[in-house]
């Protein structure tokens, strides 16, 4: 299934900013992640996640410090920051909000779909 | 595996070609890099043969031009440095011309225009000079022509236009239907003022209408800059070039000195405005490495002078000689001080982490700060003596508005270096201030005339 472009892009904030709740991350391992959550239905093009992660940087969100990883190659490593986990209960209402009146709206759908004209 | 050494090229040509994009940096690249290497890694692991795991692995990353321009959206600053994006959407040849077109026939129109008064006898130079005219509507002459440049190479939009007319018709109503006397006080009140508050209107244009965001005032910052050194630049070449005219035509005998003070230096000096313009749109990368190094050769220069002199008038305890163009002198210090401070910020990487010259940057600003305070201790002391004239309330006005930038930049710079804060706080504040100083010079240029009855 290919999911529309805007969604993806809607989604990925919180998407990111939930994964690294988890705990501290990097760049591939989140890419995994988003894959291992959406059962590989959600498809990024992998570089576009780094200039997302530098965003919420900027913005204070996430916290990057360079770091060894276990293959001894130089690794950024990104933590949530209090106003990232602030911003993530934000989007979080939100997104229940709008997850709320989908479902409302899926219901309405199957009604009118089940019942004759 | 027998290939090692042809993956490492591989990834080593990749990187190359990767470099070759301004809007991503080698930190960027090797965050990059890494996440390739663990994709190559993980695809070997399920069983690839490595020149398919690089394939596979590159393609997932994504297209370079796509993936350089996602990062350059995301870093307008490294776009600024950057004359093309991509040939999508960077300038083509075609709109580089009309570009060309555009400034060169604004900049002529804008020569013309300050003549044009002569028509109905109102002479620039000579015995019969109209000083006072020209003193008021200088600015006129060349900032409309320059919004009018940027509104077109931006595109602005039917009502951008509208708006952007309401500040030069109200200036050029203010500065020629209210009765200044000749030589006055407002006269030249306005005659400083009016260029700031236009000149922070062109920022409208600049921005495409967009100025309320931050990106392009902050660009609209760097753009000041830029211009300053280009306009700089060519004044320099234009002063050399009419100092020969006058020297050899003194050689056979002829005074061309009428000639250039009624033609060449006016119509030369409006003119260069739009071209100073045009230079910093479409030569930008030329000159960003200028703006750095001006500001790392004169913040340590600047640093120690007025360390040296907060020294000395605490060793000596001899107060600053209130004279009246003490304070106005003080205000330049401050201006050029948040100058040096501005070029620094907009040159600044702000994701880099504090470093030694951010702390003699805090430093330059904490000995300003200083010295205008004895300045104005030294002031209030003749106001509250002589009472409230405009160049004392103006001066002592734009000096408040610069110490309530530089003091709360200042405790950011702080802020910034115990590891507080991020540096795009310190960028904010800077952006959201601007909109103080143009509402002070309107203020001046709309009111003052009237509170202080055209003294």
């Amino acid at each position: 299934m290919i999911i529309d472009k805007d969604l993806v892009a809607a989604s990925a904030t919180p998407l990111v900013l939930a994964i690294l709740s988890e705990g501290e991350s990097y760049g591939y391992a989140i890419i995994k992640r988003v894959g291992e959550l959406s059962g590989g239905e959600l498809e990024w093009t992998d570089g576009m996640l780094y200039p997302l992660l530098h965003r919420l940087e900027r913005n204070d969100l996430v916290k990057a410090v360079w770091a060894e990883s276990e293959t001894g190659r130089r690794r950024k490593y990104y933590r949530l920051t209090r106003a990232g986990v602030e911003q993530l209960a934000r989007q979080r209402r939100q997104w229940q909000v709008v997850d709320q009146a989908m479902r409302g709206v899926w219901r309405l759908a199957a009604d009118s779909a089940s019942q004759p004209a | 595996m027998v290939n090692e050494g042809l993956l490492e090229e591989r990834i080593g040509e990749w990187r190359q070609y990767f470099r070759r994009r301004q809007a991503v940096h080698s930190a960027d690249i090797e965050e990059l890099e890494d996440h390739l290497r663990s994709q190559i890694d993980a695809l070997r692991e399920a069983g690839l043969h490595e020149d398919e795991a690089f394939l596979v692995a590159v393609k997932r990353l994504g297209e370079l031009d796509s993936l350089s321009r996602e990062f350059a959206n995301e870093y307008s600053e490294r776009l600024w440095k950057q004359l093309v994006v991509s040939p999508e959407i960077g300038a083509s040849w075609l709109t580089a011309q009309r570009d060309t077109a555009a400034a060169v026939g604004l900049a002529i129109a804008a020569g013309v225009a300050i003549k044009i008064p002569e028509l109905f006898g109102l002479h620039i130079s000579g015995p019969r000079a109209d000083a006072s005219f020209y003193v008021r509507n200088l600015s006129l002459f060349a900032l409309p022509f320059l919004a009018g440049f940027f509104a077109l190479k931006r595109g602005l939009h039917r009502r951008g236009w509208y708006w952007l007319a309401v500040p030069f018709v109200v200036a050029g109503l203010v500065a020629n239907l209210m009765p200044f006397k000749p030589n006055s006080h407002t006269e030249t009140l306005i005659a400083i003022h009016l260029p700031i508050a236009l000149w922070l209107m062109v920022c409208f244009a600049y921005a495409g209408g967009q100025w309320r965001r931050h990106d392009q005032r902050m660009n609209y910052v760097r753009f000041s800059g830029e211009w300053f050194i280009y306009y700089t630049l060519i004044a320099l070449g234009g002063g050399t070039l009419m100092g020969f005219t006058l020297f050899i035509f003194r050689a056979i005998g002829l005074d061309a000195e009428p000639a250039l003070e009624e033609w060449v230096l006016p119509c030369g000096a409006t003119g260069a405005v739009i071209i100073g313009a045009w230079l910093v749109e479409s030569k930008q990368s030329v000159i960003e490495n200028m703006a750095p190094v001006l500001t790392w050769l004169f913040t340590p220069l600047f640093t120690g002078l007025l360390l040296i002199f907060v020294v000395t008038v605490l060793w000596t305890g001899s107060a600053i000689d209130v004279e009246r163009e003490v304070l106005i002198g003080f205000d330049l210090l401050l201006v050029l001080v948040l100058g040096l401070l501005l070029y620094a910020i907009s040159a600044r990487d702000s994701q880099a982490p504090p470093g030694r010259f951010d702390v003699l940057q805090l430093l330059l600003v904490i000995c300003a700060l200083i010295v205008d305070a004895f300045a104005l201790c030294a002031i209030a002391a003749r106001i509250s003596e002589f009472g409230f004239s405009p160049n004392k309330t103006a001066a002592l006005g734009m000096n408040l508005l610069l110490l309530v930038n530089l003091g709360w930049s200042a405790f950011l710079y702080a802020r910034f270096l115990a590891r507080r804060i991020s540096f795009t706080r310190l960028e904010r504040w800077q952006t959201a201030y601007i909109p103080a100083f143009a509402m002070w010079t309107w203020i001046v240029v709309l009111l003052f005339p009237v509170i202080f009855n055209y003294r």
